[in-house]
């Protein structure tokens, strides 16, 4: 799913100063499963806004809505009769949510209310971690599973560095090696022969560094 | 010979070859690389120039190459792929070239974490073993890595790192097999200080015959204090300083550690001269270039050998 986190109020706060009168946003997609941007979410986000408006003397009016996804045109329509009564929209959906409201809503401000994290997993209970960049040249059939570029702090595809001690990256205590954990999983499915040979120079073109992409499917067109 | 350098030529001689190395000031002063060189002048065979160790910005690699050329010194231009993409790396490296630099070290680099920018962006366009291929491809075959012909080769002697210490240890020599698949024409470890770990290393590397393949330059840095000790062993990841090592220097008073430490590291010197497979020493004095001299020489490897290119085997 993608990730995020919320931003501090106050920086929501200075970001909704001029308006009287707002739409609060939610998502039920991924923000949804990660906590950050569902329709409870908006519901506590909306709560905290008010007060503390009110508490500074100048109320605001919130309409609450959570979509069933801000990334898809058809579930954004509803909102097109009542968005113009309102002055700005505050979503808490991921990046791809807010801009895709932004397109469909010309004349309304849009206002991001968390900052979008990565593409990650649910490792426990209020712990997410990152496992792909969407670099759109797959080679987990090679590193057993195990992604080089998301999870090697220098995307190395001949790691580990030498700074690889005890399964952990030089970066921080609370990373994990991304080259020691392929190299046991290599080992754990017998396929460590792939360790040993070289790789070619990865083309970025089809990660961001080509510009921003676009999939089309001719066969759902 | 690839290169034509001298610590090629030394090397091919057969001859025990020595290297140091130099870190450029954080600032545009030359006298600091100059002040640094005439230590490192006369002691070794080529000296290398950081390229932004711990991602502490510093004057660049190439610039400090070319002042301890100025010196009387042959220069190593250390290469990291952190801070440049492909087309930052091959444009340097012609440059290099152009400008007479004929010993490369390719590097991953340090995470920009630990330097003053934590905030840059890290490039790792490509890793350091793909580095070594693509100095090799412009070197031996004349084209760039895209295929395109180059207006004049660059010419280099090959060089790349690694660490026996780090782990998983049993990685770590297959990881130095890629580095001379990809045409590393010779490696500078680590620093050495568990030599239990690194015998154990050089057996492994010995029976893929990696010896023969690429000359291994084993690295050593004098340590000045126990504490510098302590600190190296806890702090810097993938370094392993047995406690022995620390109890030697613990042993002795404090006004007499740093002597004990040029002592210990003249011992090893002539230790690593005498393994099998071992074709020189690196030696990093870190800031304490001063003791290049003392420390060289005392491990009976002065005065350097000249070899000129007609002496060395083909």
């Amino acid at each position: 799913m993608i990730t995020g986190t919320p931003k501090p109020i106050e920086e929501i706060l200075e970001m909704i100063e001029p308006y009287e009168k707002i739409i609060v946003a939610g998502c039920f997609g991924c923000v949804t499963v990660c906590r950050v941007g569902g329709e409870k979410e908006v519901q506590v986000l909306a709560s905290t806004l008010r007060l503390a408006r009110e508490a500074g003397g100048r109320p605001l009016e919130i309409r609450e809505v959570c979509l069933e996804r801000q990334c898809d045109p058809e579930y954004l329509d509803p909102m097109r009769p009542y968005v113009e009564d309102y002055q700005a929209v505050l979503s808490i959906a991921c990046g791809a949510g807010i801009q895709f409201m932004a397109e469909k809503f010309a004349r309304t401000p849009l206002l991001p209310g968390i900052n979008t994290g990565f593409l990650g997993v649910t490792e426990r209970q209020g712990e997410w971690a990152e496992r792909c960049q969407g670099c759109g040249d797959c080679v987990l059939h090679l590193t057993g599973g195990i992604c080089p570029v998301t999870r090697c702090a220098k995307s190395l595809f001949h790691g580990p560095c030498g700074g690889s001690v005890g399964g952990i990256c030089e970066v921080s205590r609370d990373v994990p090696c991304g080259w020691q954990l392929i190299i046991d999983r290599l080992k754990a499915l017998d396929q460590l022969e792939n360790y040993g040979k070289l790789k070619p120079y990865k083309g970025w073109s089809s990660a961001r560094d080509g510009g921003p992409r676009r999939i089309i499917r001719e066969d759902m067109i | 010979m690839k290169s034509g350098s001298n610590l090629e030529r030394v090397l091919a001689a057969g001859q025990f070859a020595v290297t140091a190395e130099c870190g450029p000031p954080r600032g545009a002063d030359p006298e600091k690389v100059l002040k640094k060189a005439e230590f490192v002048k006369g002691n070794v065979d080529a000296c290398n120039v950081t390229d932004n160790q711990t991602s502490v910005v510093r004057m660049s690699s190439l610039a400090g190459c070319l002042l301890v050329r100025q010196s009387g010194t042959e220069p190593l231009l250390q290469m990291v792929v952190r801070d440049r993409n492909r087309i930052a790396l091959q444009s340097d490296l012609l440059g290099a070239s152009a400008l007479g630099v004929r010993n490369l070290l390719c590097l991953s680099g340090d995470h920009q974490k630990f330097g003053d920018d934590p905030q840059a962006k890290n490039v790792f366009d490509i890793d350091s073993i793909q580095l070594i291929h693509l100095v090799k491809t412009m070197r031996d075959d004349g084209v760039f890595p895209s295929g395109e012909k180059l207006d004049g080769a660059p010419k280099f002697f090959i060089g790349c790192a690694v660490n026996p210490f780090a782990d998983p240890f049993e990685i770590r020599v297959p990881r130095f097999k890629l580095k001379a698949d990809a045409g590393a024409d010779f490696v500078q470890t680590q620093c050495i200080y568990n030599m239990d770990t690194f015998t154990r290393y050089m057996e492994e590397a010995k029976k893929m015959g990696l010896h023969e393949r690429v000359k291994i330059l084993a690295g050593v840095t004098p340590l000045k204090s126990v504490g510098m000790a302590k600190f190296m062993n806890k702090m810097v990841a993938g370094i392993d300083i047995p406690e022995p090592v620390i109890k030697r220097l613990a042993d002795e008073p404090k006004e007499k550690q740093a002597a004990k430490g040029i002592e210990m590291c003249i011992e090893q010197i002539q230790q690593l001269k005498e393994m099998e497979g071992i074709a020189g020493v690196h030696v990093m004095a870190i800031e304490w270039e001063e003791k290049l001299n003392e420390i060289i020489g005392g491990a009976g490897l002065l005065p350097r050998p000249v070899v000129d290119e007609g002496e060395t085997e083909r």
